[in-house]
């Protein structure tokens, strides 16, 4: 499908995601609630530093860690993985191939409706809170705020590449969740999402900032939260552009290959 | 144009008995074994062509249609369809054909079909005022008015049915590939998308490949008739012939209205039902003159029928199985 033709189709196929976040919404407002992780690890790591700082970082600095935290992983959270590998092993993907558009538009648009409403929920809490107790450790330079934007658009693009690199993983296994469940332990740690990456131990800290976990979640916390040079902060927004295609070209060529093998079971 | 040539799709399958030593033991060494799907089928239907595809359960069919709509990668040979390699799904192909599976559901389950169609018009890009009228004429023809906004998910199977083939044919394809499309559904609802079929086929010159569990359906339907077993064809070409190849005896219907053994009955020809005083007997075509003048001189018959044998026993034959195939 050419790109224009999934341009004109984009605003009905996002119409379309919005009246199925809708229609599904007891289920949406658990996901939300079950991304609360980062308030546990709030009320963790606040004790530890109700006194002294721990390792540079004061109470307000954890306050406005987990709070950014909790904001970047509902914006940018997708559950992609386990409904692309649930159509393939049920053979439902069948009925999505026989369409004009890539499934990966298809869910992206889908997934990209859902965003709004993430906010509805989660959001109104985090920003009182975060402005309310950790404004302090809140950036104010421009630029970083200028960059805290594009920098969650690609935090969403790469956890979409990765997730859906996965999902199409069940093109090759029959059931992804044991790949999702590694995946989640090495998000968690090298994301960011327990503890901030300059708390990790020494080489464990060095390959979080490799990785393209720290992309998917602590970028854009880093762009609200830390004092960056310009030169930093651009650098942090280039490697995420650069995780996104390379993510986007992986998902793609497992996606390809698997599609191959698809069996279309049922019917 | 839709041609397969020496098609074949095999699929390797695990293997394992049942039992928890033998689930033990599968996590440490497995046994593969190939199924034949489909093994070298060779077939051409040109355009406009309504074609029944028949065969048992497992033969092959369903293999057949995931191919040529380009849901699967055959093993080897040549698949064209509408001048297209199928499993490239080429956007020019994907408007052209499509693929209704009873059993598989495109309509959105939680929202109304109208959305599904909303969604369809959008990627298949199709003129807002085309589709207004397709929608139309389709809402006609399949009675819609009352579902297009009842969310799918409270549709009877019939009503989700119809929605499906509405959903199907939206973008106007040429090439309809039916798998069981009125698997479960009532007696009326299956003549009313038989008919609906028919016309479509008509208006459109498109090229219809139907398999059924409904053997009505392919008589009512298809002309032509492809026949595969084992993933192999054992017969392609006119219904009339085949029936005629395999059990060129016709079945005479009557009702007696007097009373009459069933010895005497059986001298006419070998008896195949009899309920109460309706008969039903297998006689060959060169003694039909005859026997139907004794029926109705002699014996005084009423609502005397002449028919061809149904083909679910010619494909009983065929097969050489005592359960009717699908």
């Amino acid at each position: 499908m050419s790109a224009t033709r999934t341009w004109r189709a984009l605003p009905t196929l996002l119409r379309i995601g919005v009246a199925e976040t809708v229609a599904y919404r007891a289920e949406f407002l658990v996901w939300i609630l079950t991304t609360t992780l980062p308030l546990v690890m709030l009320g963790l790591w606040t004790s530890v530093a109700q006194h002294d700082d721990f390792k540079g970082y004061s109470s307000a600095a954890f306050v406005a860690y987990y709070l950014a935290n909790l904001i970047v992983r509902n914006l940018t959270g997708s559950w992609i993985a386990w409904q692309l590998s649930e159509e393939i092993r049920t053979g439902a993907m069948s009925m999505r191939l026989l369409r004009p558009l890539h499934p990966y538009v298809a869910f992206a648009a889908s997934h990209l409706a859902a965003v709004p409403f993430r906010t509805v929920v989660a959001m109104p809490i985090a920003v009182v809170m975060l402005v309310s107790s950790g404004a302090s450790a809140l950036t104010t330079e421009p630029l970083q705020l200028a960059l805290i934007l594009p920098s969650l658009v690609l935090a969403w693009v790469i956890t979409f590449n990765v997730m859906f690199m996965i999902g199409s993983l069940g093109f090759f296994v029959t059931k992804t969740m044991a790949l999702l469940n590694l995946y989640f332990g090495l998000f968690s740690l090298l994301s960011g999402y327990l503890l901030p990456i300059p708390l990790l131990p020494g080489q464990i800290r060095w390959f979080a900032e490799w990785m393209p976990f720290r992309y998917m979640l602590s970028a854009p916390i880093e762009l609200m939260t830390v004092k960056l040079a310009a030169a930093e902060a651009w650098w942090i927004l280039l490697a995420q552009s650069g995780w996104a295609v390379a993510t986007l070209v992986l998902a793609l060529v497992v996606w390809n290959r698997g599609v191959k093998r698809f069996e279309a079971v049922g019917g | 144009m839709i041609r397969a040539t020496d098609l074949k799709k095999h699929f390797r399958v695990h293997k394992r008995p049942p039992g928890f030593a033998s689930a033990m033991k599968s996590l440490f060494h497995r046994t593969y074994e190939t199924v034949k799907a489909v093994d070298g089928v060779s077939f051409t239907i040109e355009r406009g062509e309504r074609v029944g595809f028949l065969g048992p359960n497992g033969a092959g069919k369903t293999t057949t249609l995931k191919v040529l709509s380009g849901l699967l990668h055959p093993t080897s040979g040549v698949v064209e369809v509408e001048g297209h390699t199928p499993y490239r799904r080429e956007t020019k192909l994907l408007e052209a054909i499509t693929l209704v599976m009873g059993q598989k559901s495109q309509l959105i389950w939680d929202l109304p079909p109208s959305e599904t169609y909303a969604m369809n018009r959008a990627v298949f890009d199709v003129p807002k005022a085309q589709f207004d009228a397709t929608l139309k004429e389709l809402t006609d023809l399949l009675d819609l008015g009352p579902l297009l906004d009842k969310p799918t998910r409270q549709l009877s199977l019939g009503e989700r049915m119809k929605c499906e083939l509405a959903a199907a044919l939206l973008h106007q394809p040429t090439t309809l590939f039916l798998d069981e499309p009125t698997i479960g559904l009532d007696v009326a609802m299956q003549v009313a998308i038989r008919d609906f079929v028919r016309s479509y086929n008509q208006r459109h010159e498109a090229t219809v490949l139907l398999t059924s569990h409904y053997m009505d359906d392919v008589v009512a339907l298809c002309p032509r008739i492809i026949v595969i077993d084992h993933g192999v064809l054992v017969h392609d070409g006119d219904l009339r012939a085949l029936i005629k190849t395999m059990d060129p005896d016709k079945r005479v219907s009557f009702t007696l209205t007097t009373q009459v053994a069933d010895e005497d009955v059986a001298k006419l020809g070998t008896l195949v039902a009899r309920e109460g005083q309706r008969i039903s007997l297998k006689v060959a075509e060169a003694d039909i003159p005859q026997v139907v003048g004794h029926l109705l001189g002699t014996l005084k018959a009423a609502d005397l029928a002449i028919e061809d044998p149904p083909l679910e026993d010619v494909l009983r034959v065929m097969f050489g199985r005592h359960k009717a195939p699908s």
